[in-house]
């Protein structure tokens, strides 16, 4: 074979030498050049996942830190370390390493921190990022298996945080601890023997803090590292849902390419998820165990309360009645299985359920890539605001006693606005949304029908005055627009379609001259006018080929 | 494409690549590759991979002022991100070295107080810095290009040809026709399945056996110790107050299930006392005692106002009447706090006279059966 260095297109400088020789041996120029071409659609909601993927990042980080130092061990030492209160005080060999952890190590306190604070906006984002694609359709086929996916990871993430609040073994997890027990036994039949199981016995034994440890460090994360690749994957293979807008079908994806302007972006997004948790980490304190002091069964605190994502349990927990049902023969199902075990059962299934549920119910089957604005989908997103009002209730109701005290209102007070709230506000979440999503749509079709409200009045020949509407297209004898929505955002206001001149350039003082942007806006508007005669201003944004987004469940309006 | 291609001992095959060999590299030779442009080559790619570039908006003039401008604003950004790192560093290593102790425990100084605060600020600044300089950098000097990516429905012939490799590889084992294979392979499946799970019999725990969820440390003749371990007299406490009592046995008072509430009632509470059918001996006195574990949920009921009698479990605002046999008033719990009896042994110190007769603590579905 002839020497390389003399074939054309051969590389000549170092970098490309190596990059030759790797991939003569990898053989990875091609898909990493499909990789580097890959097209992701820009918009700042598709970011929510992303920071939920970074703030898991973070806590298996800083969570690996911790793991140095933390003793899972339920023995009673006597504490001796650098905090004077405490110091001599009988506590768990756990709770002792995880205050050594906040005093004895030198930026221990920021990194468990760090943990906890990350853990925290990991559950939120994951829930915003939920909530996005919820609002939009993205879980419709051909993603629903991405949406299972995602509700499995919520739930384990949920699963993740009630072990890790487990684990510093202070009064505040202890009693958290004591609650999951109780919620345990409360399950018929299975649930003693559950318990004993997870327990080794009665509450609270000698191994429990040990056993979530080890759920806590490696079975709950190796599972979600595991279902985060698959869902990634999928992701990558059905490519990214994208908003309909000019140029965008069911068949393609418009966007920046991932190599540098995507990749950029995500690394810039990262680092801002790592400063904003570090921040928070150091100038914001979260959970001084100190205070709390060692678990002890006969002790609690006033306003004990879980992390705020299971404040929904918590709250639903206050506000059930007290309901046990005796069945014959001397068996019972406590009260609290219900707030528990059946409503989060029956809320995490529902939702799983929910991309099914909604294919039933509106026969739509086909494969969707374009995403849909809630207003054009009113019946699911009237749903979704009744679960979220439902959902934010019950977290309310999980504080109610910090609300009774801060606002001076009798607490079985409290405890009965929150029964009340819990079945009058969803439906009338769900009409009000209802009637907004109606309104918005009619307002939408109302633009592209006459046009947008430019504030001009007029006075005609015989006396009657009119506002002038600009239309956004072509209009027929009657002046009525033939434009038809298309499912993305149409303009209502005339700067959304170049009404005025663009702003100057600068923060302080302006870094372009305004006579130069004066004539560049000239210059455009006489290409405009001029193109006006064969232009049709789709400023709806209606997909060319047909690439319309389903009406799925939308009540067709009979408009002529 | 090696340089060096003698192979002893891999002289059997030919060095020629197969008929299938190829793809885009006989649409494209190296000649012709070689004579195009790197922006040429990047669309080329970009079209074999479904992307087509609509639109690049170039970056702003190299040497204008826009760009003079970007690059001092993501310069200035970077650098200030490696500043806030290296301050990050300066506190971290620095304190206990040339800064004071970091240790805010046991000094307290205004340093230790910052310590945490300024970990967190520095390292927060750094990385913001650096994300926020990325993102700048991104936005205000890249070009930014508008692409478009073909999305490809599943593909007839894919399916076609991978069910026909499938089916074929299913045919060819006769499974469908060998039923004896089938049939003692799904036995084998099954009896596999259940011996990996086997192993998990370890944690199994029969909580029928012996009543542990119904028993608890107090028996006949135990003493009420406080929490420091000193028996407790009748007229120890004021009327009218609660003291948290342990069995006297060893570590009693960290038991999960013992712990107990010795309440002595002011006279009118105790004129107003009406207890639990069959339990009216129960209390000594003015004294009656009740299990501190919440029947809801298990947490010490501990916030007694005694204006009202009641007992407010602070985790879900169970309200208990003391008056009533420690009967549910509010909230979700269901049943009454169960009721220790209790005398006063030889030496005047207060004794329990058994166990509790049922079982203290959340209820469970047989709780009524054991």
């Amino acid at each position: 074979m002839a020497a390389t260095a003399t074939a054309p297109g051969a590389p000549t400088s170092r970098l490309g030498k190596a990059a030759t020789e790797f991939d003569d041996r990898l053989i990875v120029a091609g898909p990493v050049r499909r990789t580097l071409n890959k097209v992701f659609p820009d918009h700042w909601s598709f970011l929510l996942g992303e920071i939920a993927l970074y703030a898991f990042i973070i806590a298996l980080l800083s969570g690996t830190y911790l793991t140095f130092f933390f003793d899972a061990s339920m023995t009673e030492v006597p504490y001796e370390g650098e905090y004077d209160p405490l110091r001599g005080t009988e506590m768990s060999a756990a709770y002792a390493s995880a205050l050594d952890l906040s005093f004895d190590v030198r930026g221990g306190l920021f990194m468990r921190q760090m943990h906890h604070w990350a853990a925290l906006l990991f559950v939120a984002a994951i829930v915003v990022h939920l909530l996005r694609i919820f609002f939009t359709g993205a879980f419709r086929r051909p993603r629903e298996s991405n949406w299972l996916i995602g509700v499995v990871m919520l739930v384990l993430s949920l699963l993740m945080g009630v072990t890790g609040y487990t684990l510093p073994d202070d009064l505040l997890s202890g009693t958290g601890l004591r609650i999951i027990s109780a919620i345990l036994l409360s399950i018929p039949v299975i649930g003693t023997w559950a318990h004993f199981a997870i327990f080794n016995g009665d509450f609270v034994g000698t191994e429990i803090i040990g056993r979530f440890y080890i759920a806590h460090v490696l079975i709950f994360p190796a599972i979600l590292l595991g279902l985060i690749a698959v869902h990634l994957l999928i992701l990558v293979k059905q490519k990214h849902t994208q908003f309909p807008g000019p140029g965008r079908t069911e068949h393609n994806v418009v966007g920046n390419r991932l190599f540098p302007t995507f990749a950029g972006k995500a690394t810039g997004l990262l680092l801002v998820c790592f400063g904003v948790v570090s921040a928070l980490a150091g100038l914001v304190q979260i959970n001084p165990i100190w205070l709390w002091g060692p678990y002890n069964p006969a002790q609690v605190s006033a306003a004990s309360q879980p992390d705020w994502y299971i404040g929904f349990l918590d709250g639903s927990t206050r506000i059930f009645p007290a309901w046990d049902i005796n069945l014959p023969g001397d068996y019972t199902i406590p009260a609290l299985f219900w707030p528990t075990v059946v409503v989060a059962g029956a809320m995490f299934t529902v939702l799983a359920l929910y991309p099914m549920i909604e294919r039933k119910v509106t026969g739509d089957t086909a494969s969707h890539h374009l995403l849909q604005r809630p207003r054009d989908v009113p019946v699911r997103t009237s749903l979704g605001v009744m679960a979220l009002t439902f959902y934010f209730w019950l977290m309310l109701a999980g504080g109610n006693d910090v609300i009774a005290d801060k606002f001076d209102i009798s607490l079985n007070a409290m405890t009965w606005i929150g029964r009340i709230g819990v079945i009058v506000l969803p439906p009338i979440a769900y009409t009000l949304t209802y009637r907004i999503c109606l309104g918005l749509q009619q307002h939408d079709r109302e633009v592209l029908e006459h046009g947008i409200e430019t504030g001009v009045i007029r006075r005609l020949p015989h006396g009657e005055f009119i506002e002038v509407h600009q239309p956004l297209g072509p209009v027929d004898e009657h002046g009525h627009g033939q434009l038809a929505y298309g499912g993305a955002p149409v303009p209502k206001r005339m700067n959304h379609v170049g009404g005025a001149r663009r702003a100057i350039r600068g923060f302080f003082t302006p870094i372009e001259s305004p006579a130069a942007v004066e004539l560049e806006q000239q210059r455009d508007g006489r290409e405009l006018a001029a193109g006006e005669t064969t232009r049709e201003l789709t400023g709806s944004g209606r997909p060319s080929d047909g690439g319309r987004p389903s009406d799925g469940g939308r009540p067709q309006d009979a408009r002529d | 494409m090696s340089t060096h291609d003698t192979r002893p001992g891999s002289a059997g095959g030919a060095d020629t690549p197969g008929p299938l060999h190829g793809g885009p590299d006989e649409d494209y030779t190296p000649e012709q590759l070689a004579a195009m442009s790197r922006e040429d080559l990047d669309m080329l790619g970009a079209r074999y991979d479904g992307v087509e570039i609509l639109h690049v908006d170039p970056g702003p003039e190299p040497g204008s002022r826009m760009e003079k401008r970007a690059v001092r604003q993501v310069g200035w950004t970077f650098a200030g991100a490696g500043i806030a790192a290296l301050l990050f560093l300066v506190v971290y290593a620095g304190s206990g070295w040339f800064l004071p102790e970091w240790n805010w425990a046991t000094e307290g100084t205004t340093w230790s107080a910052m310590f945490n605060p300024l970990l967190g600020l520095f390292m927060g600044l750094a990385f913001t810095l650096a994300g926020v300089g990325l993102v700048l950098y991104t936005k205000k000097l890249l070009p930014h290009e508008t692409a478009v990516q073909d999305k490809h429905d599943g593909s007839h012939f894919d399916r076609v040809t991978t069910g026909a490799t499938l089916v074929g590889g299913l045919h060819n084992s006769g499974l469908q026709r060998r039923k004896l294979l089938t049939r003692s392979l799904g036995f084998m499946g099954a009896a596999f399945g259940l011996m990996l799970i086997a192993p998990l019999g370890g944690m199994i725990k029969n909580p029928n056996k012996g009543n542990p969820l119904g028993r608890t440390n107090w028996a006949e003749g135990v003493r009420l110790l406080r929490d420091n371990g000193t028996p407790i007299r009748p007229g120890d406490q004021q009327p009218g107050s609660l003291e948290t009592v342990f069995p006297a046995v060893p570590g009693g008072n960290l038991q999960s299930d013992a712990a107990t509430m010795l309440i002595r009632l002011r006279p009118e509470q105790l004129a107003a006392d009406r207890p639990k059918e069959g339990q009216e001996e129960f209390g000594y006195g003015d004294y009656v005692a009740y299990s501190k574990i919440c029947t809801h949920a298990g947490c010490p009921v501990s916030l007694y106002e005694q204006e009202t009698s009641r007992i407010l479990c602070p985790c879900h605002q169970s309200q208990f009447d003391v008056t009533q046999g420690a009967k549910p008033v509010f909230g979700p719990a269901t049943r009454s706090l169960p009721q220790l009896p209790i005398t006063v042994d030889d030496e005047g110190y207060f004794v329990a006279r058994s166990d509790y007769i049922e079982a203290v603590g959340p209820t469970y579905w047989n709780r009524e059966r054991i």
